[in-house]
């Protein structure tokens, strides 16, 4: 039995229908009609966010720390143009959103009218898939298929405009079974004779690797489980990307560290070194592969990827494989275990061996001081006394983001959140508010800069007002740490515009948004205040006042493969070549 | 450490640059893409050329079943084998296309293009330009006393030949309409 209801009344029930519990959002001209619907129930909860940039972010922290669709909802003209940055980032990142933005009515369409914008126009190349609704009667079946669309496949983010007159117009309700989702069906299961064939390339394989991605996270827990008992059993070695952190524990025995331009040494030289590399969800960004040309010169390559655009696309693979990570490992481990679960003792024995002599150059070492913070010691502070607890870790961008990655340690998936393909300075504080909505008991902490933190934040009034008691572990070093480490490497020390000034009294700051300040700029007192932190019951914002120019290593200066990686300051006179400083 | 000495388009040398110097070889490749006959769906397509720069040397749409509203738009693309896998790749990926053919790679097939000429001119010229017409079997569909356009169709080979006959006898404008194709045989 269809219902007839009106366009915002349908938007609500499509949500409902949809399993949504919260809409982070902010209202307008163009969308009161569906907000008029949101005060009259009580089922989905709205957040006001301060900015449409941070209803994206949330709705991705939210989206990323649970494995749902998250959802917000903008107005037309300056609120759907504010959320562009956060859908892009959501595309980069492969995050499944759903955003609902107002549109002029259709009549004024095209007319220049008051905060109209071509929004799906804009947002076409932003969005993994966008819809301008012109019918009422097509509007609830489009937002079954919006949902569809970004959770299918390989996720990711997709907006749908609604006009306002379609907004009030009547007519009947699609219910969701009914609606036409058919043709968008990307295949999960993988190709079972290719997936032999990776079996047994690994059974033989004397240097294997395991390179696992934002894939395994975005497959779900089973992915994570499957990759586990995979790793496990094969004794192989396993590295991740900065997305992929937490599929396969930090405290695993395998587990040789991220890799990446920031990466652990033992992880990007086994990359560069191992004779099989098994890439499961992973896309060969440029942060992984440094010199193409030089990229892991003597490996085998498997590449496993729902989207079979991500295959050879960067670096030419051996062997693909076109399905959901969790149902290729699926297949994978039975084939595995059916043909006598064969590996290469003598030669993943050498293999160890070689990492393990990696690993002793310890490429995490940093000289600590007992005057001033380092941010690694922060970080490393932070780890130990958090560990353990329920917590979960958004980062906005930059040294500090790079800093968390390496020395905070990821046990489970989902409890990571970290702008990796866009680079969004400004994700961190919206994407914790996003988490702690969703898991309002845990500890979330947003690991951030200064520079990047003061991008968006506006929003510690939103965490104020839906009382997220998010920590804002702000590592401020006073520069805009990231670029000016690379002005020193490549622009002969000219630090241009890349220090912080008239940066604001955090801790009066915090006060002024009615919550806690908390400053730290002694080593001796750090433990103190970051328990101060945790067990404050409510928003904390923590300047802690690090070390102003430290450089974070290890780097892959750019165009340069995996084996020439700097490990500290001593070696990074004029290493970079103008062809590198082209480079981003 | 000296200044940098980055010289101008040195970016198309990046270290990031995907294409081996051995595969610079460029080929043209004909695509049938069949997609949801919505609104955007050609900007959708175009937009990806244009965003990841790729090449399109002809392009044609038209809806081509009205019931299933599906249109069929025909690409001709060139670039290194590389770059016409991932134009493949990445048009299969969107999410109102059903379809992607590589017309090129799947084998032989028929390529068709509609031309009109506008050709002015006097005397031998005039002659002359009818004769040659009547060998490329074009057809007159407009006639003056001191001008003609004709009308053929043919492959884009054919079209730019006739195109360079007609040049010097007095070609003004030239309106194409683009390459459709199909794969021969069933």
């Amino acid at each position: 039995m269809t219902k007839a209801m009106t366009g915002a009344q349908m938007v609500v029930q499509a949500l409902k229908d949809q399993g949504v519990e919260v809409v982070f959002g902010y209202p307008g001209g163009a969308v009161l009609p569906i907000y008029d619907e949101i005060f009259q129930q009580n089922d989905i909860r709205h957040v006001l966010v301060r900015h449409e940039q941070g209803a994206i972010h949330m709705a991705e922290g939210y989206a990323r720390s649970t494995g749902k669709v998250g959802v917000a909802l903008v107005t037309s003209g300056p609120g759907a143009t504010n959320a562009v940055t956060g859908l892009v980032d959501a595309l980069m990142d492969s995050i499944p959103i759903v955003v609902l933005s107002g549109q002029v009515p259709t009549f004024m369409i095209g007319t220049d009218g008051f905060q109209e914008a071509d929004t799906v126009g804009i947002t076409r190349p932003c969005t993994k898939h966008n819809w301008l609704v012109k019918d009422t009667a097509k509007l609830s079946e489009v937002i079954h298929q919006a949902f569809h669309v970004a959770r299918s496949g390989r996720p990711g983010p997709v907006l749908i405009d609604i006009p306002k007159d379609v907004q009030f117009a009547t007519s009947e309700y699609t219910p969701m079974p009914k609606a036409k989702v058919d043709h968008y069906q990307p295949r999960v299961k993988g190709d079972i004779e290719a997936i032999t064939r990776m079996v047994e390339m690994l059974e033989t394989a004397e240097r294997p690797l395991f390179y696992t991605g934002g894939g395994v996270i975005n497959s779900g827990n089973a992915a994570s489980q499957l990759l586990r008992e995979f790793v496990e059993a094969t004794g192989f070695p396993i590295t991740s990307t900065l997305m992929g952190l937490g599929a396969y524990p930090a405290s695993g025995a395998n587990w040789i560290g991220m890799l990446g331009m920031h990466g652990l040494y033992e992880a990007n030289l086994a990359m560069h070194g191992c004779d099989l590399m098994l890439n499961i969800g992973a896309r060969f960004d440029d942060r992984i592969t440094g010199r193409i040309a030089d990229f892991s010169p003597k490996s085998k390559k498997v590449h496993v990827d729902i989207d079979p655009s991500s295959i050879n696309k960067v670096i030419r693979v051996d062997l693909s494989i076109v399905g959901d990570v969790a149902h290729v490992l699926e297949d994978a481990l039975r084939i595995w275990k059916a043909r006598g679960r064969k590996v290469n003792k003598d030669g993943l024995a050498k293999w160890w061996k070689q990492i393990k002599e990696w690993r002793a150059v310890d490429c995490l070492a940093f000289t600590n001081s007992d005057k001033v913070i380092k941010p690694q010691y922060a970080l490393q502070r932070l780890e130990a006394l958090t560990k353990g607890m329920d917590r979960y870790i958004t980062t906005e961008v930059g040294q500090h983001q790079m800093w968390a990655a390496q020395f905070l340690g990821f046990e489970a998936p989902n409890r990571w959140m970290t702008s990796g393909g866009l680079g969004t300075m400004g994700y961190g504080l919206p994407a914790s508010i996003g988490v702690q909505i969703a898991h309002p008991e845990a500890l979330v902490i947003n690991v951030a800069g200064e520079a990047s933190w003061l991008m968006n934040m506006q929003e510690m009034g939103t965490a104020m007002q839906f009382r997220a008691p998010v920590k804002q572990f702000i590592l401020n070093n006073e520069r805009l740490g990231m670029v000016r480490q690379w002005q020193e490497l490549l622009h002969g020390e000219r630090y241009s515009s890349s220090w912080s000034e008239s940066l604001p009294d955090f801790v009066k700051l915090a006060e002024a948004f009615g919550c806690k300040g908390i400053k730290c700029q002694d080593p001796k007192d750090l433990d103190d205040a970051i328990m101060e932190m945790i067990r404050y019951d409510g928003p904390v914002i923590f300047d802690c006042l690090v070390e102003k120019h430290e450089n974070c290593f290890p780097m892959i200066p750019s165009g340069k493969p995996h084996n020439e990686m700097l490990l500290g300051n001593a070696e990074t006179q004029g290493v970079i070549k103008a062809a590198g400083a082209v480079l981003v | 450490m000296s200044a940098l000495n980055i010289k101008k388009g040195s970016t198309s040398h990046s270290a990031y640059d995907l294409r081996d110097s051995h595969e610079q070889l460029v080929v043209s490749h004909t695509l049938a893409v069949i997609v949801e006959n919505e609104p955007g769906v050609l900007a959708r397509v175009i937009g990806l050329f244009s965003a990841r720069g790729y090449n399109i040397d002809s392009l044609t749409v038209a809806e081509v079943d009205h019931t299933g509203h599906r249109s069929r738009i025909t690409i001709v693309t060139s670039g290194t084998p590389h770059v016409i896998d991932q134009v493949e790749k990445q048009l299969s990926r969107l999410v109102s296309v059903y379809a992607v053919h590589d017309l090129t790679a799947e084998g032989p097939c028929v390529q068709r293009e509609l031309a009109l000429f506008k050709v002015a001119g006097k005397g031998e010229h005039r002659i002359e330009a009818l004769r040659l017409a009547e060998i490329f079997r074009a057809h007159v569909v407009d006639s003056t006393l001191e001008s003609f356009i004709f009308e053929m169709t043919g492959t884009p080979e054919k079209i730019d030949s006739f195109a360079d006959l007609m040049r010097p006898l007095g070609l003004r404008e030239l309106a194409r309409t683009g390459v459709a194709a199909l794969s021969r045989g069933m």
